[in-house]
């Protein structure tokens, strides 16, 4: 809840910065008036316009430890499973893993017509792990900034997938697969592809170049930006409706049946972005194993 | 909203869990997985197997119940008509014997009459002759009479 000597504005700003730690560069005149000495400064970013000018070389503490530790979560829970993994009756947390092996197992073998053993375990790491760091966007906003603010850590965003590092890192990773097996699969017929389509003539090889080139990064752009947008679209509502219950008592009711109906409403967005990632993964990778 | 190293992070992250659940955590809840549906699969096949064995004995009982039955008629017709047939030997041999019986009993009184007449006809001869020796007073004499007594004894 924004406090009393803090605007609605600045509460918004303060719950969309992360906790960045990167280097200042020589020279920088910092936010209390102190110069960054020479060669640099490897500093708590404090506030956005010092986490801007860090450039890339500063890293989202809160994003990396929650992607890292939610993906953690994940291993660990279903490795416990596997590791007990018997065909005899299953039971309690080992029937709910299978559930979702087996639902991803038919989705990866309803899209994907190749053999490939990374696809269905690919699949499987995006689906959940995106689903954990989306949930993360159900716990109320105000909880863990402010645990966070009492251990005296200026700020903190607690859902990964609200920033775009996280959902464009992903991306790049199913990127870098898509080219790894368009190569391994098709060889020179890649290059062949992306040079000689739509239109095969050898006049036409800049154009449609440039076209497919277009067509390829579209690929991880779209998965991410719609990952990302989905998300923060959604923490961005979540903080408008906890900012509605500093306006006032009267407006205590409304924004509660809001945050509930929201809230309901973001599980199923939740979850739809955690597949609809995972579906247009496999398609990509299927696309890149199809031989013309 | 600044892109900067999360990104590398995040992709090396990315590989590491996404190689971390191909190696330790696909493989075996899916084998596991596959294996329960094949045990599945083989349990309801002899399950339908079973059913259908036992449908089978269950015809082959029945049958051999109607088997059973249709035997046991038959043995209890055969000695009804056994039975039927020694009581009609036993009748028959008893008719006979007792035809045989009478037979026996016919002709022994017959040979008895027989015997007795003879006796008879020798004693009247002996008692004629007697008579008449009574009667004439004197000896008839035996050889020259005999004849005559004789056909008188015949005559009786």
């Amino acid at each position: 809840m924004a406090g009393e000597n803090q605007t609605v504005s600045e509460y918004i700003v303060h719950h969309l910065t992360n906790l960045t730690y990167g280097k200042l560069p020589a020279g920088y005149e910092r936010y209390d008036g102190s110069i960054v000495g020479d060669g640099g400064a490897w500093v708590m970013a404090h506030g956005g316009a010092e986490a801007a000018d860090m450039g890339f070389t500063a890293i989202h503490v809160d994003s990396m430890a929650w992607s890292i530790g939610l993906g953690i979560v994940f291993s660990w829970l279903f490795y416990s499973v596997a590791k007990k993994a018997s065909s005899g009756v299953p039971s309690g947390l080992g029937s709910a893993v299978e559930m979702i092996v087996q639902f991803v197992d038919n989705t990866v073998r309803d899209t994907f017509h190749g053999r490939n053993p990374l696809i269905a375990p690919l699949s499987l790491t995006i689906f959940v792990w995106i689903f954990l760091m989306n949930l993360m966007d159900l716990v109320p906003v105000d909880i863990v900034p402010e645990l966070m603010m009492l251990l005296g850590v200026e700020y903190h965003k607690i859902v990964p997938s609200t920033d775009p590092n996280i959902t464009f890192g992903m991306a790049i990773g199913v990127l870098i697969l898509i080219l790894y097996y368009s190569i391994k699969v098709k060889g020179f017929g890649f290059a062949r592809e992306l040079a000689m389509n739509p239109f095969n003539h050898p006049l036409f090889i800049p154009v449609n170049l440039f076209m497919e080139i277009v067509g390829l990064l579209a690929k991880p752009f779209s998965l991410a930006l719609r990952l990302f947008g989905n998300m923060y679209a959604g923490e961005m509502i979540f903080i408008l409706i906890a900012a509605l219950f500093s306006a006032g008592v009267a407006w205590m009711a409304p924004a509660g049946i809001l945050q509930i109906g929201w809230a309901i409403f973001h599980i199923l967005v939740i979850t739809l972005q955690a597949f609809i990632f995972m579906v247009l993964t496999i398609v990509y990778l299927s696309m890149a194993h199809e031989d013309h | 909203m600044n892109i900067n190293l999360t990104l590398i992070g995040q992709v090396i992250a990315f590989f590491g869990f996404v190689w971390f659940c191909m190696k330790f955590v696909w493989p075996p809840i899916i084998a596991a997985m596959q294996e329960r549906e094949k045990k599945i699969a083989d349990g309801l096949a002899a399950a339908d197997r079973a059913s259908h064995d036992l449908e089978l004995a269950q015809e082959k009982a029945l049958e051999r119940l109607k088997e059973a039955k249709h035997e046991a008629a038959g043995i209890v017709d055969s000695a009804n008509k056994r039975a039927s047939q020694i009581v009609e030997e036993a009748k028959t041999a008893a008719v006979t014997e007792a035809e045989r019986v009478k037979t026996a009993a016919r002709s022994e009184i017959e040979q008895e009459t027989n015997r007795a007449r003879e006796a008879l006809r020798s004693q009247v001869a002996v008692l004629s002759l007697a008579g008449a020796e009574k009667v004439l007073g004197a000896t008839i004499d035996q050889d020259a009479h005999a004849d005559l007594v004789n056909k008188l004894a015949a005559e009786l």
